[in-house]
Parts: C-alpha cells; structure tokens; sequence
C-alpha cells in the first residue's frame, strides 16, 4: 500500500475537496479501485454510475462513514483524515440521504435537535429552523411530528439539518427519488441557490435528465474506477447512460396499439381499512386489465401501493369476494396460493424479505412462489431436482448473474435479483401479473431488459399491472396510466394522451377533474368529482 | 462508547463448526474456576463430570435413558422455534402425555387374554394428549392473539397439579399402603427393554427414530420448508401462501405430540407407574437442548447427549466431592449462553466505536 500522493494540478484552482487513488476492499471484492475526484467551491459535481459502480461506497468514504483501503482525501490541498462523520462535519461536508434517518414519533424540532452539537441545541433552534427555511424556501412547521409528513417534506428536515451545519460540501444520493416532479423543482431551486453561494455540491442520481439539468459537470463510475468526465448538458441522456453501462442501451420496443382482449384483471370499489397507523386506507379502487395490455399505476411512494399490492396478491384479504376478480372468478376472499393456482403471479417492491427469503437458496425460493403451481411438492415432499432446474432455467433465460452454485438470495446484487424474481414468476406464463417497482434500485441494462420481459409478456396476453414511481418508466412500457394517491385510484387514461405534469399535479393530490377520463374506462368507476380531493 | 454487531462478509465454515466446541472448552474452564473457588480439584471434578460416566456400562446407560426425552422433547420445540414461536410448555404436554398415556396403563392392570394392543393404546393416547394439551395455548394465540408464552408456560403447573391430584386421588393404588402412586404397570403395559437384565428402554428407540423423521421432515417436506420460512422470513411466508395461523397450530401440535410421547414413554419405560411427579424438568431443560443443538435433529442428539451426561455426572459429584447439584444447573446455562455468545461471535464481527452514538 504505497501513499498516493495527490498530482500536481496545472490547471485551475486548488479544488475544495479532492479524493486521489482511493481503493476500498470489502474482501474480495474491490468496491473502489484507484478513483479521482475533485469538488470545486460553488459547482454542483453529479456522480454518475449503475447500481454497484461503486457510488455509495466512495460517498461513505468522503462522508467519514468508511475509511479508505488507500488513497487520500484533500481539503484545500490538505490531506484530511476522516475517521467518523463527526470529522465530516467538522470539515464542513453534510449529507442529504436517501432513506431518511427520521424518528416518526418525534417533531420537526426534536429530530434536528437529536442530531445538532450540544451547543446547537438549545433553545433558538426553532428560530434557526424558521430562519433557514425562509431563506431557501424550505418551510417547515417544527412542532409537526414527522409521521404526519410527506416525503418531499421530510426530505426537508434532511436538508435543513444539514444546512444548519452551514456546510461546504452538501452530498446527496438520490434526493429526488421520492419527490413529485413539483417538488423536484423545488429542490432544484434551492441547490442552485446553495450552489450560487459558493457552496459544492455532489448530486448523486439515476435521473440523468435531472443531472443535464442542475450539474456543469459529472464524474461517471463503471466497476469502481471512473471512466470518464464529461459536462452533462453537452451530452445526451443517452449518451451519459451509454457510458454509465458501457454499452449501448437498448431501448425497448414501445407497446403495441390498443389491447384487444377481454378484461382479465378487474377491481370493483375496492376499499380497505389501513392496515396500521401509518398505512394507507384503500378507498373505492376499481380498474380493469385487459389481456395484451400492461397498465400503470404511477403515485409516490406511501400512497396506497404496498395496500394495493398486498390486496391483488391476496396476503390481505378483501371485505368482498367480487372487489376482485381475476379471468372472471370472483377472489376476494381467496389466498395468494388460490390466485396463483388460477393463473395469476405476483413481484413484490421488497426483493429481500418479502419476494425471497435472503437467507435461502434460490431454489428453495423457486419453492417459495412456485411451490403449488410448478409441481415443486408431491405427497407433501419436495422435489429438489425440479426447484432446481426451474432456478436454473429463471438463471438462464434473465440473464442472473452470480447465481451460478445455487447461492443464498441475498448474496445477489439488488438487479439480479430482481431479475431472478421477474423471471420466477414470468416463465411461469401467468394470465395476470401484478408488479410494484419493477426496476427499483436496478441498473439500467438490467431495467431494459425487466421492461423488454414484461412487454413480451403482454404481447403474449397477459394482463400486466405495473405500480412504478418512475414516471419514464411507465411512459415506456404503460398503454394505460393510473395515478394512485392516498389511496384512492384517478381513472387510467391512454399514456399517449397524457403528458408527466398532469400525471405529477395528480400524484402530489390536485383536482383530479382536471383530466378528463375517457367514458369508456369510467364506466365502472365509481370515481368522480363528489368524492375527488 | 458504542458496540457495534457488523454481519461478517465471509463467515468461515470451519469457524462455524468449531464455535459450539470452543464454547464448550470456555465453559469447562470458568467451571474448573468455580470448582476451585469451592476447594475442590478441578481435574477429580471433571474426570466425575464427564469421564466417570462413561467407563460403565450402567452408567452409560443412565446417560441414553436421560437424553432420550431429552432429545424427543428438543426435537419437537425446533420446530416452533424455527419458526419463531415459542411453546414453553413441553413440561406439561409432557406431564399430559405420561397421566393420560399412563391410566390405560392403569386401566389394564390385571387384565387377562390378548394384551398386545395394550402399550401401542398407550403410546398413542399419551401422544394425543400432548398434542391436544399443546393445542390450547395454540389456539388462545390463533384466535384470541394470547401470547403463548404465558399461556403454554402456566398450563404446566394446571398439568402438574392435575397429575399430583390422579396420582394422589382417583389413580392412586388401594392396596399401596396408602403411598401417592398408582399401580405398578403390568409387563405388556411397560416398554421393552432393548437388552436383557439392563435398564435401556425401547423409548430410547423411539426417541431415535423421531429425531430420524424430524430429519427429514425438515429437510425433505414442504411443511418443514414452511418452517425454515416463517422462521427466516415471515413476510416471504405470507407472500408464499403459508397461513401463520395454520403454521402456528401445526407446529404447537407437532411440539406437543413429541412431548406427550417422551412424557408416556418415560412413565411406561423407567418409572412403570404413576407418580406425582414423574419430570426432573425435562420440558424446561429440552429448551436448552433445542438451542444448543441449534435446532436442528443432529445437533440436538448431541446437545441432549452432553446435558444427560453433565446431569448424571453431578449426581456422582454430589456424593464423590460433596459438589452441590445446582453446579450441574449453574454449568448447563453457561454452556448455552456461550454456545449462543460463541454463535453470535462468528455470525458477526464485533467493533468497539469510542464516542457517542453518531
């Protein structure tokens, strides 16, 4: 392990943060290997890369989260150690994450109080919070307590906490992908300010048009070394993605004209009590899938979807069998194991604990979805040699990489993973599937190839029901489009006759009049103005 | 100051195997420690412990009659705790298994002609009344959400008091010279012995050849796979269709159906009467068995194995040193905790973090 010492720069000034040679080893695996990096005052830096590029890993390390296996980071030329986000801070680096850190119980005030320096705490905190909301825009009421807020507000708190700290470097990962695309533009609004005051910022997202938007520059990673710098409004969305996955993208086919099979999937005034304090009530749901045809339901996480999931799969049950009908039986009242016995398969949002076990192979979770419907148990035993070649069968026809000794579910990536899933339930040729989040956290070849699956599924006939966050998404693959918000369903309409602005103004809660359904998918719908928002 | 548990990345499986054992020599050595603190030699201790018991043939014997129900019992509770659910109560299936099982064996006493049906009636009626009895704790959780820890824990003194009472009362022998037990057993109503003119029983047999099934139960059905997944994952569970609350009765039946089988095969085996009293806590130290041997069939045969043998040996250490029993108790929880510690160690890599929680 020689000391890399960091180049001489000839050009330009000494930047603010700079991180040289930085290696990281978790085993055998190296997560970053030899990466440069260098952050000036006042820019907003994107770093770019697929699932595993090794982004968080080297976000960790200049956030003290993790210590590099060798390399430095600068501060002004310096070289810094930094052992413990404490030293971080100190520096004046500040982290916005993705999953928010927030006690729900507790207000405003009292979960930025819980992470401030003692001599922060006392008691102009809340006059501080006003003082920095009203600055960038960010309004909070501090005495609110944080279950009562949406994401793009508790993305808020995040932000402040963070400002408060009156950093020079703010990092964030993937801060948009819980927000409405008005709320986006928010946030946008006050990076460029914080980025106008001289502030660095490093943007970290999936969102390239989000990155051509906001960032003058952008370091891509590809297998934990960087492959390339680039200034991303030169570049096109397509081209950054290109480098990103070393590879041309492949488009996938766009959807084929208007699906003319008969309505395989249909939900007739579903309502359900929310299951917890926190869950959602599903009000009067009603839609209908028709065979050939893959339909989407768009909405924000939070707003009914893992409801709604949960009660098309059957782990709950409705009040009534006919609020759910599959092929034309009645299912309401029946179990996960009925529903898939008449045809139907089912991809959860959570790849581990709830669409596989992590700690069993992927066979036994072949077993686990496919146990009465693949002929994985006779007399009450199983077959293991069947589990097998059905995994290895899922393995070869999706492209699941690592998978090659029968491994435990959760030593795979999340996009192989979620590539094994689809195609668990895919192969089985169900009449209707039903998938939230199909690419969630999944890099962009894999995300491809997931859409490509579920468009040649329902070119074969099935009906396909998509519950995505990622509006693109939908627009690529979704013939009709839904927008679910706090539990209540808008009626789909034609993706081709819609636009993002009208879907994001339904997805943060507006009027849903202003879009006029068209009669023939209202017919059953038992949703209209009297009980609209 | 902070300690953090961090998943070690590559768990070595050498390690893994090597972890019960290294606990073993831990707790041999922190008793050895105890023993000398009680003026004792720590070697006479353990040659009493743990090598006496093994140069005889009677003893050995003694050491396979007590694990037997041991290992029966454990067998049973892997599976509700594998699947995360906790019947504490195997005592009282246990004491239900033997009363009931036991008053055929009353019934029949001095009953002439063709008897053979006699000890497979037995067998089979101590073995549902374990099954039945495990069954109200398991409902109470099902239908009214009762915790069947407190339910399934208390229903053993209800079992225990109802034994004291038959055994005292209704059961008790009138030509006993007014003694607190039942008539001896008629020979067709006793289990055989395996070897002629020695105490091992054929419940010794029986407790094998469970653990054998246990094995591929587990293994080899899709109940046991139900198992592992409740067990590993409760919400893949539900996705996979398996309904907890079946899952919950089947596991509380399966539990107390081996425990009222080592409950009638113990009355029927070594005692040949009732008593009332007929458990030196089995039930409660088949919780231990079960987690030393980490819950699966294997590990609990060798687990019951070692707490049958560090019992009878505390019984020679009484009388050879003068050593009180409760060491024998005292070094049967150290062993499980660090079995359990020494589990933890490998499964995950342990980090002193100075300073205050981040």
């Amino acid at each position: 392990m020689t000391p890399v010492v960091p180049p001489a720069r000839t050009e330009g000034p000494t930047p603010l943060f700079g991180a040289y040679g930085i290696v990281k080893r978790f085993g055998d695996v190296t997560a970053n290997d030899g990466i440069d990096l260098e952050i000036r005052a006042g820019e907003i830096h994107a770093l770019l890369g697929e699932n595993g590029a090794g982004k968080s890993t080297l976000m960790k390390i200049l956030y003290g989260l993790l210590e590099p296996t060798e390399g430095v980071v600068t501060h002004r030329g310096d070289i810094v150690r930094l052992a413990n986000p404490e030293a971080a801070r100190a520096l004046g680096i500040g982290m916005v994450f993705q999953h928010f850190s927030l006690c729900e119980n507790l207000t405003v005030a009292e979960n930025i109080a819980l992470v401030m320096p003692r001599a922060l705490r006392g008691r102009t905190l809340k006059a501080r919070i006003a003082a920095v909301g009203g600055t960038y825009g960010l309004h909070l009421d501090p005495d609110r307590p944080v279950w009562s807020l949406s994401a793009g507000e508790r993305q808020r708190i995040e932000i402040i906490r963070c400002l408060l700290q009156d950093p020079h470097l703010v990092i964030l990962d993937e801060p948009t992908s819980v927000l409405t695309p008005g709320e986006a533009d928010l946030l946008f609004g006050v990076l460029e300010r914080l980025r106008d005051e001289g502030r660095a910022l490093l943007y970290i997202s999936h969102r390239l048009d989000e990155v051509r938007r906001l960032c003058a520059r952008a370091t891509i990673l590809r297998g934990g070394r960087v492959v390339g710098t680039c200034d991303p409004r030169a570049e096109t969305a397509r081209s950054l993605a290109a480098m990103m996955v070393g590879a041309q993208v492949g488009e996938v086919k766009p959807p084929t004209g208007q699906a003319a099979g008969p309505a395989r999937l249909v939900l007739s005034g579903l309502t359900l009590p929310a299951p917890g304090l926190h869950g959602t009530a599903l009000d009067r749901v009603s839609l209908s899938v028709r065979g050939g045809e893959i339909v989407g339901i768009a909405g924000i996480a939070g707003n009914g979807q893992a409801e709604l999931f949960d009660a098309l799969s059957g782990e709950t049950l409705a009040s009534e069998p006919e609020m759910v009908r599959f092929d034309g039986v009645m299912s309401g009242r029946l179990g996960i194991t009925a529903r898939r016995r008449g045809g139907a398969g089912f991809v959860p949002e959570d790849r581990n604990g709830h669409g596989a076990a992590p700690t069993l192979s992927l066979s036994d979770n072949a077993i686990l979805s496919r146990h009465a419907t693949a002929g994985l148990s006779r007399f009450g035993f199983l077959r293991r040699a069947v589990a097998k070649s059905l995994a290895r069968a899922v393995i070869d026809a999706f492209d699941v990489r690592g998978a090659g000794s029968d491994p435990t579910a959760g030593t795979l990536s999340g996009g192989n993973l979620q590539k094994y899933l689809m195609g668990r339930e895919i192969l089985a040729e169900p009449g209707i599937l039903v998938v939230n989040q199909p690419t969630w956290g999944v890099d962009a070849l894999a995300a491809a190839h997931i859409r490509q699956a579920l468009l040649d599924l329902a070119e074969r006939g099935t009906a396909v029901l998509v519950m995505s966050q990622d509006l693109d998404e939908l627009f690529a693959i979704a013939g009709r489009i839904a927008v679910l918000h706090d539990g209540t369903l808008s009626p789909a309409v034609p993706a081709a006759g819609t636009t993002r602005e009208t879907l994001g103004l339904l997805m943060g809660g507006s009027e849903p009049a202003r879009i006029p359904p068209p009669a023939s998918v209202l017919a059953d719908t038992p949703w209209g103005p009297t009980h609209a928002h | 100051m902070r300690i953090d548990l961090t998943p070690r990345a590559n768990r070595s499986a050498l390690l893994d195997a090597l972890s019960p054992i290294l606990a073993f020599l831990a707790a041999l050595v922190v008793g050895g420690l105890v023993v000398s603190a009680l003026g004792r030699s720590p070697a006479a201790a353990f040659v009493t412990y743990f090598v006496a018991p093994l140069s005889e043939v009677w003893s050995l014997q003694e050491v396979a009659i007590k694990a037997a129900p041991l290992a029966l019992i454990a067998t049973g509770l892997a599976f509700c705790f594998r699947a995360n659910i906790w019947n504490i109560g195997a005592e009282g299936q246990f004491v239900m298994g033997g009363l009931f099982g036991g008053w055929i064996g009353v019934a029949t006493h001095g009953a002439t002609g063709n008897t053979a049906w006699v000890l497979p009636l037995m067998l089979v009626v101590g073995t549902l009344a374990g099954l039945l009895y495990a069954l109200i704790p398991a409902l109470l959780k099902v239908r009214l959400g009762v915790s069947e820890i407190l339910t399934s824990l208390m229903l053993v003194y209800v079992a225990e008091l109802l034994l004291d009472y038959m055994a005292r009362g209704p059961l008790r022998d009138p030509a006993g010279f007014n003694f607190p037990q039942s008539v001896p057993f008629d020979e067709a109503a006793r289990l055989p012995y395996l070897m002629e003119g020695d105490t091992l029983h054929a419940g010794v047999a029986i407790a094998l050849v469970v653990l054998g099934l246990a094995t591929l139960v587990l293994a080899r059905t899709l109940f046991g796979f139900t198992v592992r997944v409740v067990g590993a994952s409760p919400r893949a569970a539900r996705f996979a269709g398996f309904s907890d609350a079946r899952l919950t009765l089947a596991v509380f039946a399966v539990s107390g159906a081996a425990a009222g089988l080592a409950g009638i095969s113990e009355v029927a085996g070594r005692i040949g009467q009732l008593q009332p009293s007929i458990s030196p806590g089995y039930g409660f130290t088949a919780i231990i068995v079960a987690f030393l041997g980490r819950l699966s069939p294997v590990g609990i045969l060798v687990a019951a194995l070692v707490i049958a043998l560090t019992t009878i040996g505390g019984e020679g250490a009484q009388i050879d040193l003068k050593l009180p029993l409760d060491l024998t108790r005292a070094f049967q929880g150290l062993l499980l905790a660090l079995v359990l510690g020494a589990d933890a160690l490998s499964r995950y890599r342990v980090r002193l973090v100075p300073g205050a929680a981040a």
